[in-house]
Parts: C-alpha cells; structure tokens; sequence
C-alpha cells in the first residue's frame, strides 16, 4: 500500500529508483566478486546474510525509533528448528536422540525448512511483541535484551534438542551467494515497500514524536507490533540461512550475542534513519573486518610483509567504529536515502504523514 | 536460621550488583548515556590488581583507584564528550565499541585466557557470628554498598557539586546559562563512578581471585538490569534493583531443583521482563528521567 497511488510508470519508477540502484550494486559486486576465488565468494555470502539480517533489524528499529537487542532471538530460533525440519532423519537419530518422535522422522525440502523457521520465529514475535510493544525507550531495549537472553540461556541448555555449546551438525549447506543475494534483494524490497506504505510513515510519525501521534489518532502499539513481527521474519530468514551456509550451529561462545551487536553496529555505524544507510554500514564494516583480517594473515608491500600482532583486529575495527559515530553521529548517510530528482528531497515531508493519516 | 544465612548471602550478592547499577545509573542520571564501557572500568582495574601483584594492599587499592579514575575521566574526555549531543541509541553503541575496543585490547596485552592473583586471601575466611559461618567478603560487600550509597546520597543531596549535577542532569542547557561548567560536572560523575567500578573490583577479585578480558560484560548486563527495574535516573531505584536482582539469583540458586539450574538466568531475565511490564517507568521512578509533553 503505498503512501501516494502510483500511476504513471515515470512514478512508480521514481517509486523504486533508490532500492533499484542497491540492487543493482549488490548484483553486480556478488557477481564480480565472487568470481574471484572461492574464498572471496564465502566472504561474498557471509556478508549478504548478514545484509539479510541487518534489513530485519532495520525494519523495526529504523520505522519504530525503538533498539531491539532482541532479534539475536529470532536468528536461534529460526537456526534451529530448520534444522530439525531438514537434518536427514538418519543423521538425527544419532546426534538429537532427545527430538520427539515427529521431528525424529520429518525430512524436509531445505525451502520448506526456511519457512518453518520464519513460521516459529513470527509465532514468538506475536506472542512477545503483544506486551513489549507497550513500552517505549529504554525500558523498551532492555526488555528485548531480556527476552534475547531468556531464549539463548534455554538454547543454551537445552541440550536434548539443541546439543548446546556443543556443535550440532548435518545440515545441508546450500547457501551460495546466489542464493544469499536472493535472500539479500527479497529482504530489500520487504523493507522498502514497508517504509514507504503508510503503514510505514505512520510508525514514523511515531518516531519522531509520539505524543503528537498517538493524539493523531495513530494506533502506535498495533503498528509497532506489525514492524516487529515483519522485522523478526527478515531477521528469521537471515538466521536461518547462517545455518545452511556453515552447516553446523552451536551456542559456544556466546556467537549469537556478538552476532546481534554486530549487526546493531552495522546499522548504526550506516544510519539508523534509512535504507541506504543501512546497506551502506553493512557493506563497510565487513569491508574493514575484512581488511583487517588479511593484514593479520600479513600482506606484502612493495616486499615487506605487513602482519599485525594477533588479535588487534577486532581492536582496529573498534576504533574504526568508534571514529565513524563520533564524526558521523547520524550515520555514514545522515539519515538520507539516494535522491534522483533536482530538488532536493525534504527528509519526511509533514504533509505526507499528514496525508497518510486521513 | 537457614533463613537468615540466605539473606546475608543474597544482601553481599545484591550489594555488588547494587554498587555496579549505582555507577551506571549515575552516568545515565547526568548525561542520558547507557555506559557498557562500565564493565570495562571493572576489568582494567582487575588488571591493575594483577600487576601489582606483592605489593602492599592499601598500596595496590590506591593504585587501581588512580587508574581507574584517569581511564574513567579519558574515556569521557575523547569518546562520549564528542557525542554529547547524539541520539541515546548512538550512544550506547558508541559505549558498546569503546567496550568491545578496550576487551579486544586486553586480549591483546594479557591474552584470552583466565589470569589469578591471590589478592587479599584473609577477607575469605569465614566468621562465626552466633553460629552462622559468613566470609568476610560477604560482610565487607555488605558494608562497602551501605556506606557507599549513602555517601553518594550525601554528596548528590547536600554538596555543592551534588547541586550541580542534578541541575545539569534537569536541564543541561539552562544549567550551563547559570554558570555551571557542565564539562567538569559530567567529569566529577565519571570519576564518582570509576570510584564505585574499584570497589567492584576489589571485591570481586579478593573473592573470586580470577579475571579475563571479557569479566566485566556479564556484571555490567546485570547492574544495567538493575538499573531499568529500580528505575533510570534514580539512585535510590538502582541500588533497590541491584538487591533484588542479587537476591533473585541467589534465591534461585537455592530453590530451584537441579534440572532446572542451568535455566536459572531465563528465570532472572523473566522476572525482569515482568516487572518492566507492570512497571515500565522503574519500581521508583524519577519525573525528570522521562519525556515530558
């Protein structure tokens, strides 16, 4: 439902342009990349799923104004029960004797996983989000931190069904980049369609003063929760899709806590505010990780071997986040999405929340 | 009796998280920023400890309390000074990096790996009072957060620089055009919370005795809670929700049957959500801490 009717073609295109052009980026930098070396294409796809994961997030905290550290809980959950859905039944016998007797048994198409994966984790968004999105703020972040570590502590020790900090293996791996970029290119529509209906610019409009909203009459609970429960499905498919590209999951380490806050940190090192942001952060800070990654392998320059001392990656890479939020507080972007007219185009124009209101 | 042994063991427990929650809710009061790098004041100052291994108790206290303050002061004085003016949630990941940047640095120096010191082993011992056993640290942990608090209380109700910090954390702007050096308010705040971070962390080690890189994360998640239930922005609030969180856990700790221990923590984190559902504004809330219309 977009906020204005798009009818002439010229419109609809204008409509797209912005959420066009990233694609096309992402296309044609999956292409080119990946045709490198095979190590290039996993780095190629562990980014792209972590776009995925990033775009869910972005739907709810960029449209809400709220910080979840709470999706880092639909990513196990979804993990997981594709997992159970499509681990051949042989292989489950063995390493999840504690499974019930239907998960036992079940062998599922890898598709037909993934969906059962986003089914479960938008069943839990329903259920929690229900009496979270009452709350706004801080409290609001604290309670999703609260749930994230409720669902990872059970994972954690739940062994029976999940082997816990110990890896559980055999699921089928087939996730490439083609498939990651799918994922990545369906996440960025969901998002944009999302921000741009009004259902979208009314969530905004509750960002950015929801006292004045809620006296508009905008039903903020209710659109929180619709953000909420489509963000944890994006989210779901990211998690889901982690686990069919490195074949095994585990709880060690607490993976899924760091995974949570580097995706928090990918969107807001790129802007919270926008699309274009997002995608932005994401596709540097797994830039620089990467980087960094080589120059601790050691790279030659003009004959020298460059090597940095062990473990001062994730130093470097601190810092480079560090320095991007103190000169950019707003984000890499500011908050703006690609513009194609000559105008320049207001940031939210009040006139069109106005309108999406009637 | 068994009752009163668990209350003294759930009151040193609440204490610790109690004092973690006072310095973080300090902070936020002041200057609306969730500190994670908090924990990380409790993990140098650990190391501090690791260093001056052999010498003198006092001595090493008061070597851990200089570092201390000057990494808390540094800290604000180049990261959280030039983001002053940034949306909370940009704040808290600007913390957040600070954290993870200082971990990954103490990786890097001292390793990964757990690092002990035998730090004051004569405050484990236990004491007999009317036929209970308690360790001293319980009893120390007990004291340090009365004393401590009620300080804190003193000097943010009665002082000087108490007024001013409540004018700034009010309202920052007009307490600048009355003439408060907000700078150097924000500044004293830091350094009463790095004050808090050492007690932390000469209890934790004279009772624990071990330290990683990564310590301060779990203490800190907790005095965060902590601070949320008791209620953001009032100090009383957070030294509440520190006790009842401490005691929680303990309280789990012993009631809960064996297969379910590991569980113990989604207990805690529930409980947690609850509250904040029936009392999103903290159990005491404080009317400056939220928007106003």
């Amino acid at each position: 439902m977009p906020a204005k009717p798009t009818s002439t073609p010229g419109e609809i295109l204008r409509f797209l342009a912005p959420l066009a052009v990233w694609i096309l980026v992402l296309v044609v930098l999956t292409f080119t990349l990946s045709s490198i070396s095979p190590a290039m294409s996993r780095i190629v796809t562990d980014t792209l799923i972590k776009l995925v994961m990033v775009t869910g997030l972005y739907i709810f905290i960029g449209n809400s104004g709220i910080l979840s550290f709470g999706h880092g809980a639909f990513l196990i959950v979804s993990a997981y029960a594709s997992a159970w859905l499509t681990i051949p039944p042989m292989m489950k016998k063995v390493i999840l004797p504690g499974l019930p007797a239907f998960l036992q048994t079940v062998h599922l198409d890898p598709v037909l996983g993934l969906l059962g994966g986003i089914v479960l984790a938008v069943l839990l968004a329903l259920v929690i989000g229900i009496p979270l999105m009452r709350l706004s703020g801080i409290a609001a972040s604290i309670a999703t931190f609260a749930f994230f570590v409720v669902i990872s502590v059970i994972y954690n020790n739940w062994t029976g069904w999940t082997k816990g900090t110990a890896s559980l293996v055999g699921l089928p791996v087939y996730v490439g980049p083609k498939v990651a970029l799918l994922a990545a290119c369906v996440a960025l529509l969901v998002a944009w369609l999302f921000q741009r209906s009004s259902y979208g610019l009314l969530l905004r409009a509750t960002r950015e003063d929801l006292v004045a909203a809620r006296a508009s009459g905008i039903p903020a609970e209710r659109l929180r929760l619709l953000a909420f429960v489509l963000s944890a499905a994006v989210a779901a498919l990211g998690g889901a899709l982690w686990g069919h590209y490195n074949g095994a999951l585990t709880t060690a380490n607490n993976v899924y806590l760091n995974l949570s806050f580097t995706i928090i940190a990918m969107l807001v090192v790129g802007g919270v505010r926008s699309l274009s942001g997002m995608v932005v952060g994401t596709l540097a800070l797994s830039l620089v990780a990467e980087v960094f990654r080589r120059l601790e392998i050691g790279i030659d320059v003009f004959g020298q071997t460059l090597v940095l001392p062990g473990g001062s990656r994730e130093v470097l890479l601190g810092f480079c986040m560090l320095l991007a939020l103190i000169l950019r507080p707003e984000g890499l972007t500011r908050g703006r999405e690609l513009s194609f007219s000559k105008r320049k185009s207001p940031p939210l124009a009040a006139t069109q929340i106005v309108e999406a209101a009637r | 009796m068994n009752a009163l042994q668990m209350l003294i063991d759930a009151a040193s427990v609440g204490g610790l998280y109690a004092l973690t929650a006072l310095g973080l809710g300090l902070i936020f009061g002041v200057i609306g920023l969730v500190n994670f790098a908090y924990g990380e004041y409790i993990m140098v100052g650990a190391y501090v400890l690791l260093l001056t291994a052999g010498v003198h108790w006092p001595f090493a206290i008061l070597a851990v309390l200089i570092f201390v303050i000057l990494f808390a002061l540094a800290s604000d004085w180049l990261v959280f000074r030039q983001v002053r003016r940034a949306q909370p949630e940009t704040l808290m990941i600007v913390s957040f990096g600070l954290s993870f940047m200082i971990q990954h640095l103490y990786v890097v120096l001292f390793g990964s790996l757990t690092r002990t010191v035998n730090f004051l082993p004569e405050i484990n011992r236990s004491i007999e009072i009317g036929g209970l056993r308690v360790a001293g640290v319980s009893i120390l942990q007990i004291a340090a957060t009365i004393i401590l608090t009620t300080a804190l209380a003193l000097v943010i109700n009665y002082t000087k620089i108490g007024y001013q910090m409540r004018a700034v954390s009010e309202n920052p702007r007009m307490a600048r055009l009355v003439g408060v050096n907000s700078n150097r308010i924000v500044a004293a705040a830091f350094a009463i919370s790095a004050v808090l971070a050492v007690t932390v962390t000469v209890l934790f080690v004279a009772q624990t005795g071990s330290m990683t890189p990564f310590f301060g994360v779990s203490l800190t998640m907790i005095g965060f809670v902590a601070t949320v239930i008791g209620g953001l922005g009032s100090l009383p609030g957070c030294a509440l929700g520190g006790f009842l969180v401490g005691a929680l856990t303990t309280l789990l700790q012993m009631m809960l049957p064996s297969h379910l221990q590991p569980f113990r923590e989604a207990f805690v984190f529930a409980a947690v959500i609850i509250v904040l559902l029936v009392r999103p504004q903290g159990l005491i809330a404080v009317r400056s801490a939220w928007e106003r219309v």
